[in-house]
């Protein structure tokens, strides 16, 4: 019982960390990018290749997964994403469903279609038990690691958020961006690194999730609803709704998997339906905040 | 304009021109005059179908759904089970196949009258991913994942047998295409077509006018859901087969692929795509067979960069870079 929720803790927390950047670029942008996941499907592919061919060690290999995926990010916002923020919704969709398609196919074939695996190192490997019998908590180590650095990383984007000058920044442009570039922020430079860094992230949680969630090259394509559901239901416009969304996601999804596998994924989808209908901008978000 | 002179010019534009009659006339004679290609005119016929049933949602009305697959898929089902368990007649199983996504379509539609496109995308998107768990769980009514075997068709009209080469099927489809076609080509050009379109462009001056805008959204997705149930159960009835596949998310993404490759809002717009999607499926699935996935997202993103619009209209190709930006 305690581990289930300690298990979908853990998963919602690298729901989280998936998920994060693309409800802040969503938020900021208004741009529908259901290709978040191939960046996180490329921190994931940056670590196992780093570990398997060149023998990186684990903790090495987190970083530079989130660098790789920040970098692919800025690369594709300058080149590709820039000139879509003003178009319909329909050409982004069209838009990111293509890059899906096109990072699904170009691993397929570089990589082989096959599911990849992470040696961990030892020290994440244990479990350790606390208490007795219908409240005994089974705590996987690796989990234990996954909810530390996710709730440090949190904890940072808050600060960041809302403490310095650069989320004073952030949060001024996505409450009105022509305002907010009146005043004199360079608006393009705040968009190119939150993407950045939101795709960074993404990486991160790829290379994290890897062991958990299993990768292969149609990830991005596997938990696409799953990022969407997480911004679609907290909102976009703080960070804690993600958050509680997607420790509301981890915990359904990983008890209705124990309790009822026979309904598998239906009850994250029927509770997502009603949710949205219920509260179409999602569960969590300011009143007054502006329409799209 | 006096009124006389717009209401003929209103009769013009609903008009049959020739040029359509051409066009229906060779899509007819096709499987005769190539009958080794029956099967892939059969299979353009469904998913031109499909394609413009999704156009009365997001052509005429403005709605982006990423889980119309969820009314193919279940109008596939629902006539291949009937086929299999109660008649194989094709034209009754039709009616079941078309009657089951007519009634998901109008519980759905509850789902899309509020909120915003990423709402819209996201309860579609979980509509159709619904189904697909639903066709894989119930596996001791769908087959789960070794899809539903052992469909028989009977003949149509206990005349026409289907047959192997095609033949058949083609015509089925091709005359049911050319069925609902025209009736969804008055429906887009009666008052009541008017008025989705007036709800597309803007929908709160659209209600100030009076339009019952969650009314029309409501019939538009049924009928859309209706038309995608046809071709659902043409698809199962034409090839004896149902398999999850028809639920798929690769499925809606085609569709909306199909239709901005023709033009939206242009229900010849969801055929010629069809053609050329498919005729463009077969052609680099021969070269590349794998990584069609790969062609097909390039595609896309080529496509959205161009602009869409000048994709269809080559004329405007050069000297473009100025007006794209607008």
């Amino acid at each position: 019982m305690l581990t289930i929720l300690f298990d979908g803790v853990a998963y919602g927390m690298l729901l989280f960390i998936l998920a994060v950047g693309l409800a802040v670029t969503m938020g900021l942008m208004n741009f529908i990018n259901l290709a978040h996941g191939a960046f996180a499907m490329a921190g994931g592919y940056i670590t196992v290749l780093l570990m398997q061919r060149l023998g990186v060690p684990f903790l090495v290999c987190l970083p530079l997964a989130f660098l790789g995926a920040a970098l692919m990010g800025a690369l594709l916002e300058r080149t590709l994403y820039r000139p879509m923020y003003n178009k319909p919704h329909l050409d982004q969709v069209l838009f990111s469903i293509g890059l899906v398609f096109m990072a699904v196919a170009s691993v397929d074939y570089f990589l082989g279609s096959s599911q990849q695996n992470i040696h961990l190192p030892v020290w994440l490997k244990g479990r350790t038990e606390i208490g007795s019998d219908a409240f005994m908590l089974g705590m996987g180590h690796y989990r234990l690691f996954i909810i530390a650095v996710c709730a440090a990383l949190t904890v940072a984007l808050q600060y960041v958020l809302t403490k310095t000058r650069f989320g004073s920044r952030l949060r001024a442009s996505v409450d009105d961006q022509r305002v907010a570039a009146g005043l004199g922020i360079n608006v393009n430079l705040v968009f190119l690194s939150t993407f950045a860094v939101g795709s960074g992230l993404a990486g991160l949680g790829g290379a994290l999730g890897a062991e958990v969630l299993g990768l292969d090259p149609t990830f991005p394509l596997k938990f696409m609803v799953y990022f969407l559901i997480v911004v679609a239901v907290g909102g976009t416009s703080s960070i804690t709704g993600p958050l509680l969304a997607a420790l509301l996601l981890g915990i359904a999804d990983v008890a209705g998997k124990y309790y009822i596998p026979k309904l598998g994924a239906f009850i994250v989808y029927s509770l997502m339906i009603a949710i949205l209908i219920w509260r179409p901008q999602g569960l969590f978000v300011r009143k007054a905040a502006k329409s799209s | 304009m006096t009124q006389l002179n717009a209401r003929e010019w209103l009769l013009g534009q609903s008009r049959i021109k020739p040029l359509e009659a051409v066009f229906w006339l060779l899509a007819f004679a096709a499987p005769v005059l190539t009958p080794s290609h029956a099967l892939i005119i059969n299979e353009i016929a469904i998913v031109a179908l499909f394609a413009i049933s999704l156009d009365i949602i997001l052509g005429y009305t403005g709605i982006v759904s990423l889980g119309h697959a969820a009314f193919f898929g279940l109008g596939g089902y629902a006539a291949a089970l009937f086929a299999k368990h109660v008649m194989p007649d094709p034209l009754v199983g039709l009616a079941v196949g078309i009657a089951a996504a007519t009634l998901l379509g109008l519980m759905a539609s509850l789902t899309i009258l509020r909120g915003s496109d990423l709402t819209r995308l996201m309860v579609t998107l979980g509509l159709g991913l619904i189904l697909m768990e639903l066709a894989n769980k119930l596996d001791w009514l769908t087959g789960g994942a070794d899809g539903l075997q052992g469909v028989v068709m009977g003949s149509i009209l206990g005349r026409f047998e289907f047959d192997l080469s095609g033949q058949t099927a083609a015509y089925y489809s091709l005359s049911v295409l050319l069925v609902f076609f025209m009736l969804l080509r008055r429906v887009t050009q009666s008052p009541l077509g008017a008025t989705l379109m007036a709800i597309r462009d803007n929908r709160l001056r659209a209600m100030s006018i009076g339009i019952p805008v969650n009314a029309r959204l409501t019939l538009a997705y049924t009928l859309a859901a209706a038309v995608a149930g046809a071709a659902g159960a043409l698809m199962t009835q034409t090839t004896g087969f149902a398999s999850l596949d028809l639920f798929e998310f690769h499925r809606s993404a085609d569709v909306l692929l199909i239709l901005v490759i023709g033009g939206t809002g242009w229900l010849y717009g969801g055929v010629a795509g069809a053609i050329v999607f498919k005729l463009m499926q077969d052609f680099l699935s021969s070269i590349t067979p794998q990584y069609w996935m790969f062609w097909i997202g390039l595609f896309l993103v080529v496509l959205v960069l161009v602009g869409r619009d000048r994709l269809i209209r080559p004329w405007t190709w050069l000297g473009a870079g100025r007006k794209g930006q607008s």
